[in-house]
Protein backbone atom coordinates (compact mmCIF):
# COMPACT_ATOMS: atom_id res chain seq x y z
CA UNK A 1 0.00 0.00 0.00
CA UNK A 2 1.43 3.47 -1.14
CA UNK A 3 0.77 5.62 2.43
CA UNK A 4 1.55 8.97 0.51
CA UNK A 5 -0.79 8.32 -1.57
CA UNK A 6 -3.59 6.92 0.90
CA UNK A 7 -2.39 10.23 2.91
CA UNK A 8 -3.50 12.74 0.20
CA UNK A 9 -6.45 10.60 -0.09
CA UNK A 10 -7.58 10.98 3.56
CA UNK A 11 -6.71 14.52 3.52
CA UNK A 12 -8.56 15.38 0.11
CA UNK A 13 -11.73 13.33 1.54
CA UNK A 14 -11.67 15.57 5.03
CA UNK A 15 -11.47 18.99 3.19
CA UNK A 16 -14.59 17.88 0.47
CA UNK A 17 -16.52 16.98 2.84
CA UNK A 18 -15.46 20.24 5.26
CA UNK A 19 -15.81 22.42 2.03
CA UNK A 20 -19.54 20.91 1.58
CA UNK A 21 -20.92 23.09 4.59
CA UNK A 22 -20.40 25.86 1.44
CA UNK A 23 -23.56 24.29 -0.15
CA UNK A 24 -25.50 23.71 3.29
CA UNK A 25 -25.23 21.85 6.82
CA UNK A 26 -24.77 18.20 5.50
CA UNK A 27 -24.43 14.54 7.10
CA UNK A 28 -20.42 14.77 5.46
CA UNK A 29 -19.77 17.76 6.85
CA UNK A 30 -21.44 16.96 10.23
CA UNK A 31 -19.11 13.71 10.39
CA UNK A 32 -15.49 15.23 9.25
CA UNK A 33 -16.63 18.37 11.94
CA UNK A 34 -17.24 15.38 14.54
CA UNK A 35 -14.21 13.48 13.47
CA UNK A 36 -11.90 16.96 13.74
CA UNK A 37 -13.34 17.53 17.33
CA UNK A 38 -12.42 13.90 18.24
CA UNK A 39 -8.94 13.31 16.66
CA UNK A 40 -7.43 17.09 18.06
CA UNK A 41 -8.49 16.70 21.27
CA UNK A 42 -6.79 13.56 21.21
CA UNK A 43 -4.07 14.80 19.61
CA UNK A 44 -3.68 17.98 22.14
CA UNK A 45 -3.87 15.43 25.04
CA UNK A 46 -0.87 13.73 23.69
CA UNK A 47 1.08 16.82 22.93
CA UNK A 48 0.10 18.06 26.75
CA UNK A 49 1.45 14.25 28.03
CA UNK A 50 4.70 14.72 25.71
CA UNK A 51 5.57 18.15 25.92
CA UNK A 52 4.13 19.45 29.51
CA UNK A 53 3.83 16.63 31.81
CA UNK A 54 6.44 14.55 30.50
CA UNK A 55 9.65 17.08 30.55
CA UNK A 56 8.36 19.34 33.23
CA UNK A 57 6.58 16.81 35.93
CA UNK A 58 8.27 13.28 35.25
CA UNK A 59 11.62 13.80 34.65
CA UNK A 60 11.99 16.54 37.47
CA UNK A 61 10.00 14.04 39.60
CA UNK A 62 12.55 11.06 38.97
CA UNK A 63 15.27 12.21 37.07
CA UNK A 64 17.25 10.08 34.35
CA UNK A 65 20.12 10.34 36.84
CA UNK A 66 18.50 8.42 39.37
CA UNK A 67 16.01 9.12 42.58
CA UNK A 68 12.53 10.20 43.79
CA UNK A 69 11.91 13.79 44.08
CA UNK A 70 8.81 14.17 46.59
CA UNK A 71 7.96 17.38 46.35
CA UNK A 72 7.18 16.86 42.68
CA UNK A 73 4.22 14.71 44.22
CA UNK A 74 2.59 17.63 45.21
CA UNK A 75 1.64 19.36 41.85
CA UNK A 76 0.82 15.45 40.53
CA UNK A 77 -1.58 15.64 43.53
CA UNK A 78 -3.44 18.58 42.49
CA UNK A 79 -3.73 17.88 39.14
CA UNK A 80 -5.62 14.87 39.76
CA UNK A 81 -7.76 17.21 42.08
CA UNK A 82 -8.55 19.32 38.69
CA UNK A 83 -10.27 15.80 37.07
CA UNK A 84 -12.21 15.49 40.55
CA UNK A 85 -14.22 17.74 39.26
CA UNK A 86 -16.14 14.88 36.99
CA UNK A 87 -16.96 13.33 40.50
CA UNK A 88 -19.83 15.52 41.89
CA UNK A 89 -18.84 14.46 45.51
CA UNK A 90 -15.38 15.55 44.97
CA UNK A 91 -16.17 18.64 42.93
CA UNK A 92 -14.97 20.72 45.60
CA UNK A 93 -11.39 19.65 45.88
CA UNK A 94 -11.13 20.97 42.34
CA UNK A 95 -11.25 24.60 43.92
CA UNK A 96 -7.49 23.43 45.44
CA UNK A 97 -5.76 23.52 41.93
CA UNK A 98 -8.11 26.27 40.53
CA UNK A 99 -7.03 28.42 43.30
CA UNK A 100 -3.58 27.28 42.48
CA UNK A 101 -3.42 28.05 38.76
CA UNK A 102 -5.74 31.17 38.86
CA UNK A 103 -3.80 32.86 41.68
CA UNK A 104 -0.25 31.32 39.45
CA UNK A 105 -1.58 33.00 36.91
CA UNK A 106 -2.86 36.00 38.13
CA UNK A 107 0.29 37.20 39.82
CA UNK A 108 2.19 36.14 36.55
CA UNK A 109 0.21 38.04 34.09
CA UNK A 110 -0.18 40.91 36.60
CA UNK A 111 3.66 42.02 36.06
CA UNK A 112 3.89 40.78 32.92
CA UNK A 113 1.25 42.32 31.65
CA UNK A 114 2.17 45.64 32.75
CA UNK A 115 5.39 45.27 31.77
CA UNK A 116 4.45 44.12 28.05
CA UNK A 117 1.43 45.50 27.38
CA UNK A 118 1.75 48.40 29.25
CA UNK A 119 5.04 50.15 30.35
CA UNK A 120 7.01 48.85 26.70
CA UNK A 121 3.82 50.56 24.54
CA UNK A 122 4.31 53.62 26.48
CA UNK A 123 7.87 53.37 26.20
CA UNK A 124 7.51 52.84 22.31
CA UNK A 125 4.87 55.28 21.96
CA UNK A 126 7.18 58.36 23.28
CA UNK A 127 10.42 56.91 21.34
CA UNK A 128 7.96 57.25 18.20
CA UNK A 129 8.71 60.66 18.08
CA UNK A 130 11.77 61.12 16.08
CA UNK A 131 13.48 63.05 13.82
CA UNK A 132 13.96 62.29 10.42
CA UNK A 133 11.86 63.33 7.36
CA UNK A 134 8.50 65.52 7.74
CA UNK A 135 6.78 62.43 6.93
CA UNK A 136 8.04 60.37 9.60
CA UNK A 137 7.14 62.85 11.80
CA UNK A 138 4.05 62.96 10.41
CA UNK A 139 3.79 59.29 11.45
CA UNK A 140 5.21 59.55 14.79
CA UNK A 141 2.47 62.51 15.53
CA UNK A 142 -0.17 60.48 14.46
CA UNK A 143 0.89 57.42 16.28
CA UNK A 144 0.87 59.28 19.56
CA UNK A 145 -2.25 61.45 18.94
CA UNK A 146 -3.75 57.74 18.11
CA UNK A 147 -2.58 55.99 20.99
CA UNK A 148 -3.60 59.05 23.53
CA UNK A 149 -6.89 59.35 21.74
CA UNK A 150 -7.69 55.61 21.71
CA UNK A 151 -7.07 55.43 25.64
CA UNK A 152 -9.30 58.83 26.25
CA UNK A 153 -12.21 56.79 24.65
CA UNK A 154 -12.00 53.83 26.79
CA UNK A 155 -11.34 55.96 29.43
CA UNK A 156 -15.40 56.06 31.11
CA UNK A 157 -14.73 57.69 34.17
CA UNK A 158 -15.25 60.98 32.90
CA UNK A 159 -18.53 61.83 30.75
CA UNK A 160 -17.21 62.13 26.66
CA UNK A 161 -18.32 66.11 26.36
CA UNK A 162 -16.17 68.94 26.05
CA UNK A 163 -12.87 68.22 25.15
CA UNK A 164 -13.19 64.81 25.99
CA UNK A 165 -15.35 64.21 23.73
CA UNK A 166 -13.29 65.66 21.19
CA UNK A 167 -10.54 63.72 21.65
CA UNK A 168 -12.34 60.34 21.91
CA UNK A 169 -14.17 61.21 18.70
CA UNK A 170 -10.29 61.44 17.38
CA UNK A 171 -9.66 58.16 19.49
CA UNK A 172 -12.50 56.32 17.54
CA UNK A 173 -11.39 57.08 14.31
CA UNK A 174 -8.02 56.27 14.60
CA UNK A 175 -9.93 52.94 15.70
CA UNK A 176 -11.85 52.67 12.91
CA UNK A 177 -8.86 52.50 10.54
CA UNK A 178 -7.19 50.33 12.91
CA UNK A 179 -9.69 47.93 13.41
CA UNK A 180 -10.28 48.17 9.11
CA UNK A 181 -6.68 47.41 8.49
CA UNK A 182 -6.62 44.38 10.93
CA UNK A 183 -9.69 43.09 9.61
CA UNK A 184 -8.70 42.87 6.03
CA UNK A 185 -5.42 41.25 7.26
CA UNK A 186 -7.84 38.70 8.84
CA UNK A 187 -9.32 38.26 5.46
CA UNK A 188 -6.28 38.02 3.46
CA UNK A 189 -5.02 35.50 6.15
CA UNK A 190 -8.15 33.54 6.41
CA UNK A 191 -7.88 33.72 1.79
CA UNK A 192 -3.93 32.12 1.98
CA UNK A 193 -5.28 28.96 4.03
CA UNK A 194 -7.84 28.68 1.33
CA UNK A 195 -5.32 28.83 -1.69
CA UNK A 196 -3.19 26.53 0.14
CA UNK A 197 -6.05 24.01 0.95
CA UNK A 198 -6.94 24.66 -3.01
CA UNK A 199 -3.47 23.94 -3.66
CA UNK A 200 -2.93 20.80 -2.04
CA UNK A 201 -6.01 19.82 -3.89
CA UNK A 202 -5.45 21.19 -7.37
CA UNK A 203 -1.36 20.18 -6.76
CA UNK A 204 -1.18 17.11 -4.55
CA UNK A 205 -4.47 15.16 -4.50
CA UNK A 206 -5.70 15.77 -8.53
CA UNK A 207 -2.12 14.25 -10.35
CA UNK A 208 -2.96 11.09 -7.58
CA UNK A 209 -5.93 10.34 -10.29
CA UNK A 210 -4.44 9.37 -13.40
CA UNK A 211 -1.64 7.04 -11.31
CA UNK A 212 -3.74 5.35 -9.23
CA UNK A 213 -6.34 4.73 -12.93
CA UNK A 214 -2.88 3.83 -14.18
CA UNK A 215 -2.59 6.28 -16.96
CA UNK A 216 0.97 7.57 -16.59
CA UNK A 217 3.16 9.43 -13.79
CA UNK B 1 -13.23 26.39 54.83
CA UNK B 2 -14.78 25.28 51.69
CA UNK B 3 -13.93 28.80 50.35
CA UNK B 4 -11.02 29.74 52.91
CA UNK B 5 -8.41 27.12 51.84
CA UNK B 6 -8.75 27.93 48.40
CA UNK B 7 -8.80 31.64 48.65
CA UNK B 8 -5.43 31.42 50.78
CA UNK B 9 -3.87 28.86 48.11
CA UNK B 10 -4.56 31.99 45.99
CA UNK B 11 -3.39 34.78 47.41
CA UNK B 12 -0.20 32.98 48.71
CA UNK B 13 0.66 32.01 45.04
CA UNK B 14 -0.03 34.86 43.43
CA UNK B 15 2.07 37.18 46.36
CA UNK B 16 5.12 34.68 45.37
CA UNK B 17 4.86 35.63 41.13
CA UNK B 18 4.89 39.37 41.89
CA UNK B 19 7.67 38.92 44.89
CA UNK B 20 9.54 36.81 42.43
CA UNK B 21 9.24 39.81 39.78
CA UNK B 22 10.24 42.91 42.11
CA UNK B 23 12.66 40.35 44.59
CA UNK B 24 14.39 37.84 42.30
CA UNK B 25 16.42 36.42 44.70
CA UNK B 26 16.54 33.78 46.89
CA UNK B 27 13.63 32.42 48.49
CA UNK B 28 11.32 34.21 46.01
CA UNK B 29 13.30 33.12 42.94
CA UNK B 30 13.28 29.36 43.91
CA UNK B 31 9.86 29.28 44.77
CA UNK B 32 8.13 31.20 41.79
CA UNK B 33 10.55 29.61 39.19
CA UNK B 34 9.40 26.05 40.62
CA UNK B 35 5.40 27.22 40.81
CA UNK B 36 5.79 28.41 37.31
CA UNK B 37 6.43 24.52 36.57
CA UNK B 38 3.62 23.58 38.80
CA UNK B 39 1.19 26.23 37.36
CA UNK B 40 1.83 23.73 33.64
CA UNK B 41 1.63 20.62 35.21
CA UNK B 42 -2.20 21.30 37.42
CA UNK B 43 -3.08 23.61 33.90
CA UNK B 44 -2.48 20.43 31.82
CA UNK B 45 -4.99 18.64 34.36
CA UNK B 46 -7.63 21.28 32.94
CA UNK B 47 -6.87 19.09 29.48
CA UNK B 48 -7.49 15.57 30.57
CA UNK B 49 -10.48 17.36 32.38
CA UNK B 50 -12.24 18.43 28.79
CA UNK B 51 -11.18 15.34 27.06
CA UNK B 52 -12.80 13.37 29.69
CA UNK B 53 -15.93 15.98 29.75
CA UNK B 54 -16.17 15.57 26.22
CA UNK B 55 -15.91 11.59 26.27
CA UNK B 56 -18.98 12.28 29.21
CA UNK B 57 -20.86 14.81 26.90
CA UNK B 58 -20.87 11.98 23.56
CA UNK B 59 -21.23 8.81 25.55
CA UNK B 60 -24.30 10.22 27.22
CA UNK B 61 -25.25 12.10 23.99
CA UNK B 62 -25.66 8.30 22.58
CA UNK B 63 -27.14 6.25 25.76
CA UNK B 64 -29.88 9.12 25.37
CA UNK B 65 -29.95 8.98 21.71
CA UNK B 66 -29.97 13.12 21.66
CA UNK B 67 -29.33 15.29 18.55
CA UNK B 68 -27.20 14.64 16.00
CA UNK B 69 -25.88 11.32 18.15
CA UNK B 70 -24.90 9.21 15.50
CA UNK B 71 -22.25 10.92 15.20
CA UNK B 72 -21.11 10.97 18.39
CA UNK B 73 -19.11 7.29 17.97
CA UNK B 74 -16.75 9.10 14.84
CA UNK B 75 -15.92 11.80 17.77
CA UNK B 76 -15.23 9.29 20.38
CA UNK B 77 -13.32 6.92 17.95
CA UNK B 78 -11.36 9.76 16.35
CA UNK B 79 -10.30 10.75 19.91
CA UNK B 80 -9.44 7.28 21.40
CA UNK B 81 -7.40 6.37 17.84
CA UNK B 82 -5.09 9.72 18.56
CA UNK B 83 -4.69 8.98 22.62
CA UNK B 84 -3.61 5.38 21.88
CA UNK B 85 -1.32 5.14 18.78
CA UNK B 86 -0.14 8.84 20.90
CA UNK B 87 0.47 6.14 23.56
CA UNK B 88 1.89 3.30 21.74
CA UNK B 89 3.98 5.07 19.19
CA UNK B 90 4.87 8.60 20.76
CA UNK B 91 4.97 11.98 18.53
CA UNK B 92 7.90 10.93 16.82
CA UNK B 93 8.24 11.74 12.87
CA UNK B 94 6.94 8.97 10.57
CA UNK B 95 4.80 7.06 13.07
CA UNK B 96 1.31 6.61 13.14
CA UNK B 97 0.47 9.46 15.30
CA UNK B 98 2.49 11.97 13.00
CA UNK B 99 0.99 10.55 10.01
CA UNK B 100 -2.92 10.86 11.02
CA UNK B 101 -1.55 14.50 12.23
CA UNK B 102 -0.07 15.47 8.97
CA UNK B 103 -2.48 13.90 6.92
CA UNK B 104 -5.98 14.60 8.72
CA UNK B 105 -5.65 16.74 11.75
CA UNK B 106 -3.39 19.48 10.18
CA UNK B 107 -5.46 19.58 6.55
CA UNK B 108 -9.06 19.24 8.91
CA UNK B 109 -7.61 22.56 11.01
CA UNK B 110 -6.56 24.99 7.55
CA UNK B 111 -9.78 23.71 5.82
CA UNK B 112 -11.77 24.88 9.10
CA UNK B 113 -9.90 28.19 9.10
CA UNK B 114 -10.17 28.62 5.18
CA UNK B 115 -13.79 28.33 5.50
CA UNK B 116 -13.88 31.40 7.66
CA UNK B 117 -12.73 33.43 4.31
CA UNK B 118 -16.00 32.91 2.75
CA UNK B 119 -17.97 33.91 6.29
CA UNK B 120 -15.75 36.79 6.75
CA UNK B 121 -15.90 37.99 3.24
CA UNK B 122 -20.00 37.75 3.62
CA UNK B 123 -19.60 39.27 7.04
CA UNK B 124 -17.22 42.20 5.70
CA UNK B 125 -19.72 42.94 3.11
CA UNK B 126 -22.94 43.64 5.68
CA UNK B 127 -19.92 45.04 7.93
CA UNK B 128 -18.59 48.00 5.16
CA UNK B 129 -21.34 48.90 3.48
CA UNK B 130 -20.41 52.75 4.22
CA UNK B 131 -23.49 54.04 6.28
CA UNK B 132 -21.53 56.91 7.88
CA UNK B 133 -17.75 58.22 7.26
CA UNK B 134 -16.31 56.35 9.98
CA UNK B 135 -17.63 53.16 8.58
CA UNK B 136 -16.01 54.39 4.79
CA UNK B 137 -12.43 54.66 6.57
CA UNK B 138 -13.05 51.44 8.11
CA UNK B 139 -13.98 49.81 4.17
CA UNK B 140 -11.10 52.09 2.78
CA UNK B 141 -8.56 51.07 5.37
CA UNK B 142 -9.50 47.47 5.19
CA UNK B 143 -9.57 47.77 1.25
CA UNK B 144 -6.56 49.09 0.87
CA UNK B 145 -4.85 46.89 3.37
CA UNK B 146 -6.22 43.40 1.08
CA UNK B 147 -5.28 44.94 -2.23
CA UNK B 148 -1.98 45.96 -0.91
CA UNK B 149 -1.48 42.94 -0.13
CA UNK B 150 -1.40 40.95 -3.53
CA UNK B 151 0.31 42.16 -6.66
CA UNK B 152 -2.67 43.22 -8.30
CA UNK B 153 -2.60 46.17 -6.22
CA UNK B 154 1.02 47.15 -6.64
CA UNK B 155 -0.28 46.80 -10.78
CA UNK B 156 -2.68 49.20 -10.56
CA UNK B 157 -0.75 51.84 -8.44
CA UNK B 158 2.87 51.34 -6.93
CA UNK B 159 1.97 53.68 -4.03
CA UNK B 160 -0.92 50.73 -2.91
CA UNK B 161 1.85 48.65 -1.10
CA UNK B 162 3.06 51.50 0.87
CA UNK B 163 0.23 52.38 2.01
CA UNK B 164 -0.66 48.97 3.47
CA UNK B 165 2.34 49.23 4.94
CA UNK B 166 1.83 52.34 6.66
CA UNK B 167 -2.14 51.74 7.58
CA UNK B 168 -0.67 48.64 9.47
CA UNK B 169 2.69 50.19 11.22
CA UNK B 170 1.03 53.44 12.06
CA UNK B 171 -3.29 53.61 12.71
CA UNK B 172 -3.16 50.59 12.93
CA UNK B 173 -0.34 50.14 15.59
CA UNK B 174 -1.93 53.32 17.24
CA UNK B 175 -4.73 51.63 17.67
CA UNK B 176 -3.82 48.22 18.61
CA UNK B 177 -1.55 49.82 21.49
CA UNK B 178 -4.56 51.85 23.34
CA UNK B 179 -6.57 48.55 23.16
CA UNK B 180 -3.36 46.68 24.66
CA UNK B 181 -2.93 49.59 27.12
CA UNK B 182 -6.45 49.29 28.35
CA UNK B 183 -6.32 45.54 28.46
CA UNK B 184 -3.09 45.42 30.66
CA UNK B 185 -4.47 47.88 32.73
CA UNK B 186 -7.93 45.59 33.25
CA UNK B 187 -5.67 42.51 33.59
CA UNK B 188 -3.43 44.56 36.38
CA UNK B 189 -6.63 45.22 38.58
CA UNK B 190 -8.59 41.93 38.04
CA UNK B 191 -5.44 40.35 39.05
CA UNK B 192 -5.17 42.36 41.48
CA UNK B 193 -8.84 41.04 43.03
CA UNK B 194 -8.36 37.88 42.23
CA UNK B 195 -5.15 37.44 44.44
CA UNK B 196 -7.00 39.47 47.32
CA UNK B 197 -9.87 37.49 47.14
CA UNK B 198 -12.83 40.48 45.95
CA UNK B 199 -13.30 38.55 42.94
CA UNK B 200 -14.09 34.68 43.14
CA UNK B 201 -16.54 33.92 40.85
CA UNK B 202 -14.26 31.49 39.26
CA UNK B 203 -14.47 28.95 42.65
CA UNK B 204 -18.25 29.05 41.70
CA UNK B 205 -19.81 26.20 40.75
CA UNK B 206 -17.97 23.01 42.28
CA UNK B 207 -20.84 22.29 44.69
Amino acid sequence: MNWEILGIWLGALVTFCLYSFLYRDNPFYKFAEHLFVGMSAGYWVIYNIENVLIPNWWQNMVPPEGGFNWVWVIPGIFALFMLARIVPKTAGLSRLALGMIIGTGAGLNMVSFFQTNAMSQVKGTIISVATGSAWDIFSSVVLVVGVVSGLVYFFFSKAHTGVVGKTANVGITILMVAFGASFGYTIMARLSLLIGRSQFLLEDWLPTIPRLLGLGG
Amino acid sequence: MRLIIPLAITFTAGIIMILNYFIPHQPFRLLGDNLQDWYLIVASGAIFLGAANLMHVHFRKIRLKLKNWKYSPVTIIGFLVMFVLGLIYGVVEGKPFDYLFLNMVAPMGATMFSLLAFFVASAAFRAFRASNWRATLLLTSAFLVMLGQVPIGAMIWDKIPLAKVWLMSIPNTAGQRAVMIGAAMGVVATSLRIIFGIERSYLGGAD
